[in-house]
């Protein structure tokens, strides 16, 4: 078990450099210029153009750019935010709790409703209530996230008034920051119940519409996995010594069919905490996926690459925590390492 | 009984949204950059710190582009036009906050301390944060102040290079905020300079409380404004990125004030009863510039045949949405010194087709209009309306090849005067027409890149600098009066349209005064019960 976590902690590290090769070459390819950005159309005249170039070191070559800011990375500074002057790590980190947060419940939400229905769906195999379930779980795929989102802020929260339209919280609370989680800092704050309360109100359609796709693909895979070892002899054996239906299925079939489930949850909330971009935005969720676009669209080059480096570093360890989870639950796997 | 209990919690969980006293929301489109105008040059930051926190020597009256008094209460100007010496006000306070509790009034030294920031680079402010002042910078400034001293600390003389009459309307812009010398030195000791800039402290009717990065922006009123305290109590600005999202809160009564709403939803906002919504004619200009020094553009009846070929009513449907005004003038009509006597070119083919004809080009021409690569509220779609142009100038004989370029690249060439016709636009910095005709239409534009027409008219150019020259405002209005007579006479553009500007409320919100420059101040703003 160690080796496979030395043997992994030692991947990140050339992944890390294809990753920082990848994030610099990319936005350097893609149209758009910062200088430009920034000046907009006024005072771009040739001199100012030059000084503030110079100002942000762009005017060098591109590989002297590219191993400056290697030396920087390997001393642990990500660089400077071009907007707001602020060192990319404590912009990421201000913003990973409210990410974090969104994505742990939108996950919960996907597993707690996924699996039962997965597991439903396959005890009642062909039947109307599988059709129904699996229907409504393909749908749930192959919706667009934005106009779901829509749909779900005009439908609960125009027309109904049950839940907020976007926001954290209540903006009539002010909750200090303790630890980013607001479920937490509300419920330590001097408003404590209601401001907690304000805050689970107000995660409740974001995390559905992030859990969405999650939903259905777990959903589906508890399914097709479980009726893969349902047909196996031991689940025969077990009902033929006379157990129920239900500890067959739950005790001796779930357990066997967890590895693919645990595989497609450990991918989805590698996804979801890297920054749900369409739904923070909608939401108005101050999370890392807004804070990327803003700055993609303001060419924000040390956040882009800086933040696509902290991202794909997320996604390895949300990644090996994983594996780990997975040496757990098959002990053939743990005997192999 | 346990259902009972579930139709409580239910019932109170999903509860109304109830407001504290006088508390004010605005959904903003973005998150501040900054806190300081000084450093910035988009909206978002501009509202969030110069027109709330901080006040400027000089204000535009609220709601339109005179200058008024602010923090000084009276000003002279030199007859060279070269000197400006302000008187300020007494007893204007600076706002105490959680971090900061000012131990004087506002002096001559937060005037020089706030300038000499962006204008001295060893000014130990000059570098934090970035020290890049784009405004200042862009607009010249530092070699304009030649100097900037004290007579005594109510008293402050701006020593110009040369006169320059829009200096004062300069002033009035958000990159001209006066902050806190004390505030600064007090930071400066404790070696965290940068704070400045986050944590700021002014003079203005709101006092900051607290950014929730990329969340909201709480501010409470200043209850020691100069002005007198603002109307409402609490000010917050819950940033919402999305126009659609803005609307819907703006529905659920979340907040009572939108930004930008979507010009799709302004039918539906219109409609429910609920709300207000606000239209002007923004401070811009879309205009089609024609390469003045190319064949056969240079040709003053090619101009005004392709100008009366353009069918802009279709395009304002079309491009703007019907949101836009159609132009007549290259400065828009919110904006002092618009001369509304002038006779437009009204859309006729056939007087087209009889100008062609007379200039030699009954059979018309291949010519290229450079399309807009980016979406502006002056231009939404510059690759539409080109295929509209063409369309029209087919109908008159001329051939239109329609290229563009990335937009810096397009921003070049187009300087550099290798274009035949171009799109372009322009959205107003300080309200003063010099801002327009002087940057897009002046001789020194064409070697600056701003005067994508490379037309240089010896009249126009002497109107407008008589006028850059004096400070009385009348003298100054008959000349920018002239010099659009003489560009409407001969054609180096075809002006398209002012986009409108709406500004979409809670129809409890009352005194909002809609700023012609697009910013939002919330002073005047109450709320009905």
């Amino acid at each position: 078990m160690i080796k496979i976590l030395r043997y992994r902690l030692f991947a990140i590290l050339p992944t890390l450099l294809g990753v920082s090769i990848i994030a610099f070459a990319l936005i350097r390819l893609a149209p758009g210029d910062p200088v430009m950005l920034m000046l907009g159309e006024r005072g771009a005249t040739p001199e100012v153009y030059q000084k503030m170039q110079a100002s942000l070191g762009l005017d060098q070559p591109v590989l002297l750019q590219y191993f400056k800011y290697l030396g920087q990375l390997f001393t642990g500074n990500f660089g400077t935010s071009i907007t707001s002057q602020r060192p990319v790590f404590e912009e990421f980190m201000d913003r990973f709790p409210a990410t974090m947060e969104l994505g742990i419940v939108g996950m919960l939400f996907a597993i707690l409703f996924g699996v039962p229905m997965g597991i439903i769906s396959a005890a009642k195999r062909k039947t109307p209530l599988d059709y129904t379930l699996m229907g409504g779980a393909l749908l749930g795929y192959s919706m667009p996230i934005f106009w779901w989102a829509l749909v779900l802020i005009m439908f609960f929260s125009v027309q109904l008034g049950w839940t907020p339209v976007s926001g954290r919280i209540s903006v009539m609370y002010e909750i200090d920051q303790v630890t980013g989680f607001l479920l937490i800092d509300s419920l330590l704050s001097e408003e404590s119940w209601p401001a907690f309360k304000s805050a689970l109100h107000h995660l409740i359609l974001p995390a559905f519409v992030l859990g969405t796709i999650p939903l259905a693909v777990i959903a589906r895979m508890t399914r097709s996995s479980l009726l893969e070892v349902l047909r196996e002899d031991y689940i025969r054996t077990a009902r033929a010594k006379g157990l129920t239906e239900q500890r067959v299925i739950v005790l001796h079939g779930l357990k066997n069919a967890l590895i693919p489930i645990v595989t497609v949850i450990g991918l989805m909330l590698g996804a979801v905490l890297t920054g749900a971009i369409l739904t923070e935005t909608i939401f108005s969720w101050p999370g890392i996926g807004r804070w990327f676009v803003s700055s993609v669209e303001a060419r924000d080059y040390p956040v882009i690459q800086g933040g696509i480096i902290l991202i794909a570093l997320t996604v390895m360890i949300v990644n090996l925590l994983v594996d780990l989870i997975y040496l757990w639950v098959n002990p053939l796997l743990r005997e192999e390492s | 009984m346990r259902k009972l209990v579930f139709i409580i919690f239910f019932l109170n969980f999903f509860c109304s949204i109830t407001w504290a006293a006088k508390t004010f929301v605005y959904c903003s489109e973005a998150s501040p950059k900054i806190f300081n105008p000084q450093l910035a040059t988009d909206g978002p930051t501009f509202n969030a710190s110069s027109r709330t926190v901080y006040n400027r020597l000089v204000d535009f009256k609220s709601g339109g582009t005179e200058i008024v008094p602010s923090l000084a209460e009276s000003w002279s100007v030199n007859k060279l036009g070269t000197i400006f010496t302000f008187h300020l006000r007494r007893d204007v306070k600076f706002q105490t906050t959680d971090f900061f509790k000012p131990t004087r009034s506002l002096n001559a030294d937060d005037v020089l301390f706030s300038f000499d920031r962006m204008r001295l680079k060893d000014h130990p402010y000059h570098k934090v944060n970035g020290g890049l002042y784009q405004y200042f910078d862009g607009m010249d400034m530092g070699s304009l102040i030649k100097n900037i001293s004290k007579t005594d600390d109510y008293t402050v003389v701006f020593e110009l290079a040369h006169p320059e009459a829009p200096f004062l309307a300069n002033l009035a812009m958000d990159f001209s905020s006066i902050l806190s010398k004390e505030y600064g030195d007090v930071l400066l000791k404790k070696g965290t300079p940068d704070k400045i800039d986050f944590e700021p402290v002014g003079t203005g009717p709101f006092i900051f409380k607290k950014y929730v990065k990329d969340n909201l922006i709480r501010y409470s009123s200043n209850k020691n404004y100069f002005m007198g305290p603002a109307q409402i109590e609490n000010l917050i600005f819950a940033i919402t990125p999305d126009a659609s999202v803005r609307f819907q809160k703006l529905k659920a009564g979340e907040c009572h004030f939108i930004a930008e709403p979507s010009p799709a939803d302004v039918p539906k906002i219109e409609k429910d009863g609920k709300f207000i919504v606000t239209k002007a004619p923004g401070l811009n200009i879309g205009y089609l510039a024609f390469n003045t020094k190319k064949k056969p553009l240079d040709n003053l009846l090619v101009r005004k045949a392709i100008h009366l070929a353009l069918n802009r009513d279709a395009y304002i449907q079309a491009i703007y949405l019907g949101n836009a005004k159609k132009a007549k003038n290259p400065i828009p009509p919110t904006m002092w010194s618009y001369n509304d006597q002038i006779k437009d070119y009204e859309y006729n083919p056939t007087k087209a087709k009889e100008l062609l004809a007379q200039a030699g080009f009954k059979k018309g021409f291949e010519t290229e209009i450079w399309t807009l690569p980016v979406s502006r509220p002056y231009n939404p779609n510059g690759k539409r309306m080109g295929e509209m142009m063409q369309e029209d100038l087919a109908k008159v004989g001329v051939k239109v090849k329609l290229v563009t370029y990335k937009w810096a690249e397009y921003l070049n060439k187009a300087a550099n005067g290798e274009h035949a016709l171009l799109q372009l636009g322009w959205t107003g910095d300080n309200g003063d027409p010099d801002n327009f005709l002087n940057t897009l239409l002046g001789c020194d534009g064409i070697a600056k890149g701003s005067n994508y027409a490379q037309w240089c008219d010896k009249d126009f150019q002497n109107h407008i600098k008589k006028a850059k020259m004096t400070a009385d405002i009348e003298l100054r209005e008959k000349h920018y009066k002239m010099a659009q007579e003489i560009f409407k006479a001969n054609v180096p553009w075809v002006t398209i349209a002012h986009a409108t500007v709406f500004k979409a409320m809670d129809k409890k919100v009352k005194g909002y005064k809609a700023s012609p420059f697009g910013y939002e101040s919330f002073y005047e703003v109450n709320l009905e019960k």
